[in-house]
């Protein structure tokens, strides 16, 4: 048995019969870590005496009997842009290479209480700044699939980490599909919460009205345990939501899909789709349907403004976002000495921040400035109004949307990396649901030349029941997600 | 004087911290920064860590609205926050959390009087909620450190901050100077601020233009930030009329900028030009939600408004008949304008007199021993027994004076004192008659010299028998004594 590959709900039952220890659970991701990251790079940091740690508290717990959770003695690994005690949190940038928080952000907190043992810090983009992982500060993480293509981006390290068995889950992060999108390329499921549903704080910001915290796992029915887990109001996060957290698990059992409503937004498979990618999915459409599912095509008509008004707001929040980086308390401070603070924050920030931050940073302070404001920020702000309602049109007809995650399979690792416009339209099919305020699970597919296809379950929002239902029964009937690469 | 053919206009920007027990957007204390140990007051919040989010004090809200309901202001049902992107080291986020599109409140006024007696209304555009900066202290070269340097205290980052827009009302300096004062007096009586300004906690900036009088364009304005006292309001704004008028004579026109004041040159210095100005890239922040505003918490929070000092005051004047400089001093301090109620309601007659002993003599005792009025041991009950005393004849005027300076060094009460040391005003005609006899026959020069017409010895005859009675003689009743006896003799 392979400990390392189980899912979250079997290594449960193996840690609560006393089959297997936390302790020989995470030994075991922690030797698969040593064996494979050298050559797929998902970890910037790995705290492998502080998760053992953990783990023997873990399993203290677990011959206690309690309090337990679904998470306690798991190990897992979390994107490096969620704030740890006494663990370097990098954004994979330059300018946080050594900042060490002092506090543990909601979702981190809420994971040591369920007893959940972090085992590291996993590669992104820089700052979120990406779709491929090539953003980031430090080094590419590869496709653990095919090591010369991306894993997707920004939460390449935990797709690739989720995928090739380096913890049983991951925490990952979503801002425009940063958690769909890599878990399509490595083959895992991974889910984007409504906004709102996963409090934020001490999650570092990259565009603050539309980053959402989320699992990627194996299947749907870990990812509703995550859920489970790090949901719910957070005092401390003024935006998120008070709604009651459901037994998510609860709704999952079946196999059949009768009398669900699912909807096939039209502009999702138009132009420039992967031949490959759309048979995969519109095969998996006809399988929904033989479980019961009612069919039928929608039109969501804003879609395609949907890449614009998102980089527009992400450009102007993340220039913002990006002001306290400066030198002054903590981070990258350039040089040691002996400059004024204009020279430094030049300089602090000039060597600090690598180029697509820097591009992204001069974009949203143009898009902000004064005269430009009302015919960028406002309108795009204006033009999201009319994206929701699509959403809330489509979803009085249906329960849940299905679409491609990306148009295509993971590309080369280079093959984009000088043409951000490219690289940017490799989002198309996700970015809507960040400014459309809805949820969105991707699930494995199928695979087009040996590399996964993911297929979006899209939701309204606090839908996240229905779409892991739907993910459930989709996964209960098909088996594209027990599939792994660099299996021995 | 060419100064009479300018209109004066000023508006003024007044920034005053919240008196809440913790910041504006995390649990952090709000303490005295010019006493606490620098930076034991912050958390990730406030000190700008990396994901760390705000919270919206209520109560910092609730003062706001205080604020609003006070200038006459509507509070807007709908109020937002935005963030204002500038650097500067003591901006810990490289933003100010602020609002600007749907500030708490908008269009309000108030009166001020003006020192010729006049009543000015004054516009208030709005007030709107922020977060305060950190604290910069700024050391030159040569020291411990060799270079110049800067060290930054966090304990005020995130401190809530209200700041008072006017209208540009003002056409005086005077008018400036009132405003302020008014504003001051009326955030005291709220209990939002203390008004210390050589605390930082009350801070001005004055838009000061000019244009021609009886033209109605309003001419460009500088504006001169940090103005911490009323003294260097004044000064810079007189200083800056003064250079206005002075560039536009000369035939040039006044460049727009912000302005500094250089208390120890008296001159404002140049800090930005209008080229250089920040573009702050205002947009909602995306951290907190609007707040919604209902009817039922604006009249929960109304029915928490004190007293304010104008209503106060025609009180004062219309139902007690105060005169009105005693009125005036008194609606000054909240706490004064409480004793002399207190002191008004225990007397129960014509409290004028009270007003007259507490603004006079006792005000006269604190200021001689720097007593705060929280510190003073005479009982608001005693001054009014003490002025019973001197209504029922009972002790004299002027031993009055002396029972209250004990009563004020000892805290006992008047009656025990009058008795004690035998104060009692001496009114039997009988015995001031002895009295007056032995005082004429003790002085046989005198009374030739009077009855020779100089009559003024009447009063020295006066003089001596308080002499004989250490003050407690009944004035009248001596006078008419000593003229008896003095005309007798003259038949």
């Amino acid at each position: 048995m392979d400990l390392h590959a189980l899912t979250i709900r079997k290594a449960s039952a193996l840690l609560r019969s006393g089959e297997i220890t936390s302790v020989a659970l995470t030994q075991a991701v922690l030797d698969r870590i040593a064996a494979v990251d050298p050559a797929i790079k998902a970890y910037v940091t790995v705290c492998e005496d502080a998760a053992l740690q953990e783990a023997t508290a873990a399993d203290a717990r677990l011959q206690r009997g309690g309090p337990l959770t679904p998470l306690t003695g798991i190990p897992y690994g979390v994107k490096d842009c969620l704030s740890t005690t006494g663990v370097r949190t990098t954004c994979s940038s330059r300018i946080l290479e050594n900042y060490v928080p002092r506090y543990d952000a909601t979702v981190i907190s809420r994971l040591r209480e369920a007893g959940a043992v972090l085992v590291g810090k996993q590669n992104m983009d820089e700052f979120g700044m990406g779709s491929s992982c090539e953003n980031s500060a430090f080094f590419a993480t590869r496709n653990p699939w095919a090591f010369d293509r991306v894993p997707g981006g920004s939460s390449g390290g935990s797709a690739a980490a989720v995928a090739s068995g380096m913890g049983l889950f991951a925490l990952g992060e979503d801002t425009g599909g940063s958690i769909r999108m890599p878990a399509s390329f490595c083959g895992v499921t991974g889910l984007k919460p409504t906004y709102g549903r996963v409090p934020r704080y001490g999650l570092l910001a990259l565009v603050s009205s539309f980053d959402s915290i989320g699992p990627l796992t194996h299947d749907a029915w870990d990812a509703a345990l995550v859920l489970g887990a790090i949901a719910g109001r957070d005092p401390r996060d003024s935006t998120s939501v008070g709604v009651p957290v459901p037994g998510y698990t609860s709704t999952m059992t079946g196999e059949r899909l009768d009398g669900v409503r699912l909807g096939v937004p039209i502009e999702y498979f138009a132009k420039g789709i992967d031949p490959a990618v759309e048979c995969a999915v519109r095969t998996a459409i006809t399988h929904l349907e033989a479980l019961g599912a009612e069919v039928r095509e929608v039109s969501l008509p804003h879609t395609e403004h949907a890449i614009s008004i998102y980089y527009l707001i992400l450009t102007a929040e993340a220039s913002s976002n990006l002001a306290r980086f400066d030198g002054v308390r903590f981070g990258l401070s350039e040089p040691p000495e002996g400059v004024d603070i204009v020279e430094r924050y030049l300089k602090t920030r000039g060597k600090g921040f690598g180029p697509e931050v820097k591009r992204r940073i001069m974009l949203g302070t143009f898009a902000l400035s004064a005269g430009y404001y009302d015919a960028y920020y406002l309108r795009a702000q204006r033009v999201r109004t009319l994206l929701r309602q699509d959403f809330a049109h489509a979803f009085e007809v249906v329960d849940a949307l299905i679409a491609p995650v990306s148009p295509t399979c993971a590309f080369k690792i280079g093959e984009k990396v000088d043409d951000p416009l490219q690289m940017y339209l490799s989002d198309i099919h996700v970015v809507a649901a960040n400014p459309g305020g809805v949820c969105s699970l991707a699930v494995p597919c199928g695979f087009a030349e040996g590399l996964p296809v993911g297929m979006q379950i899209i939701g309204p929002p606090m839908g996240e029941a229905g779409v892991l239902s739907v993910g459930a029964a989709y996964q209960a009937t098909t088996d594209w997600h027990t599939r792994r690469p660099m299996a021995e | 004087m060419a100064e009479t053919e300018y209109e004066i206009v000023i508006g003024m920007e007044i920034h005053a911290e919240l008196r809440t027990a913790s910041k504006m957007f995390c649990g952090c204390p709000v303490v005295d920064t010019t006493v606490a140990e620098p930076n034991t007051a912050v958390c990730p919040v406030c000190g700008g860590l990396p994901g760390a989010m705000p919270v919206v004090n209520k109560l910092a809200v609730e003062q706001a609205m205080l604020v609003g309901l006070a200038l006459n202001c509507q509070i807007n049902a709908s109020t937002s926050f935005a963030r204002k992107n500038y650097f500067y080291p003591d901006l810990p986020k490289g933003y100010q959390i602020s609002q600007y599109d749907d500030p708490i409140a908008t269009n309000g006024w108030i009166d001020v009087q003006t020192e010729d007696g006049g009543n000015v209304r004054i516009g208030i555009r709005r007030a709107h909620m922020e977060e305060d900066t950190a604290k910069s202290f700024h050391y030159s070269a040569g020291g411990a450190r060799g270079g110049a340097y800067t060290l930054i205290d966090f304990n005020r980052s995130g401190v809530p901050l209200l700041e008072i827009v006017s209208e540009p009302d003002m056409h005086s300096v005077a008018a400036a100077y009132a405003y302020g004062t008014k504003i001051r007096e009326i955030l005291r009586y709220l209990g939002v601020n203390s008004g210390d300004m050589e605390k930082g906690v009350l801070r001005f900036e004055a838009n000061v233009s000019i244009r021609p009088r009886g033209t109605e364009a309003l001419g460009t304005r500088t504006e001169i930030k940090n103005l911490n006292s009323f003294r260097a309001l004044v000064r810079a704004s007189e200083y800056e009329i003064a250079r206005q008028i002075e560039v536009v004579e000369a035939g040039g026109t006044v460049v727009q900028e912000t302005l500094g004041w250089d208390e120890a040159r008296g001159v404002t210095v140049s800090q930005r030009s209008k080229e250089h100005a920040h573009d702050y890239r205002y947009f909602p922040e995306p951290d907190l939600p609007p707040l919604t505003i209902d009817g039922a918490w604006i009249e929960e929070v109304r029915q928490a408004l004190p007293e304010l000092p104008d209503a106060k005051y025609a009180r004062f004047v219309g139902v007690y008949g105060l005169v009105e400089n005693d009125a005036r001093i008194l609606v000054e301090d909240q706490a004064l304008a409480s004793y002399f109620e207190a002191a008004a309601r225990s007397y129960g007659g014509n409290a004028a007199s009270v007003s007259k002993w507490i603004v006079g003599e006792l005000a006269y005792l604190m200021n001689r021993d720097g007593v705060a009025l929280e510190a003073v041991r005479v009982t608001p009950e005693s001054i009014a027994s003490l002025v019973k005393l001197v209504d029922a004849g009972t002790v004299s005027l002027s031993s009055a004076k002396d029972v209250l300076a004990t009563m004020f060094e000892t805290g006992r009460a008047p009656e025990v004192i009058v008795k004690d040391n035998g104060l009692v005003q001496i009114s039997d005609e009988e015995a001031l008659s002895q009295i007056a006899d032995q005082v004429l026959s003790d002085h046989p020069d005198e009374v030739v010299a009077f009855l020779g017409g100089r009559e003024s010895l009447l009063q020295w005859f006066m003089g001596q028998v308080m002499r004989a009675t250490r003050g407690r003689a009944q004035p009248q009743t001596v006078l008419g004594l000593l003229r008896g006896k003095l005309e007798a003799r003259r038949r």
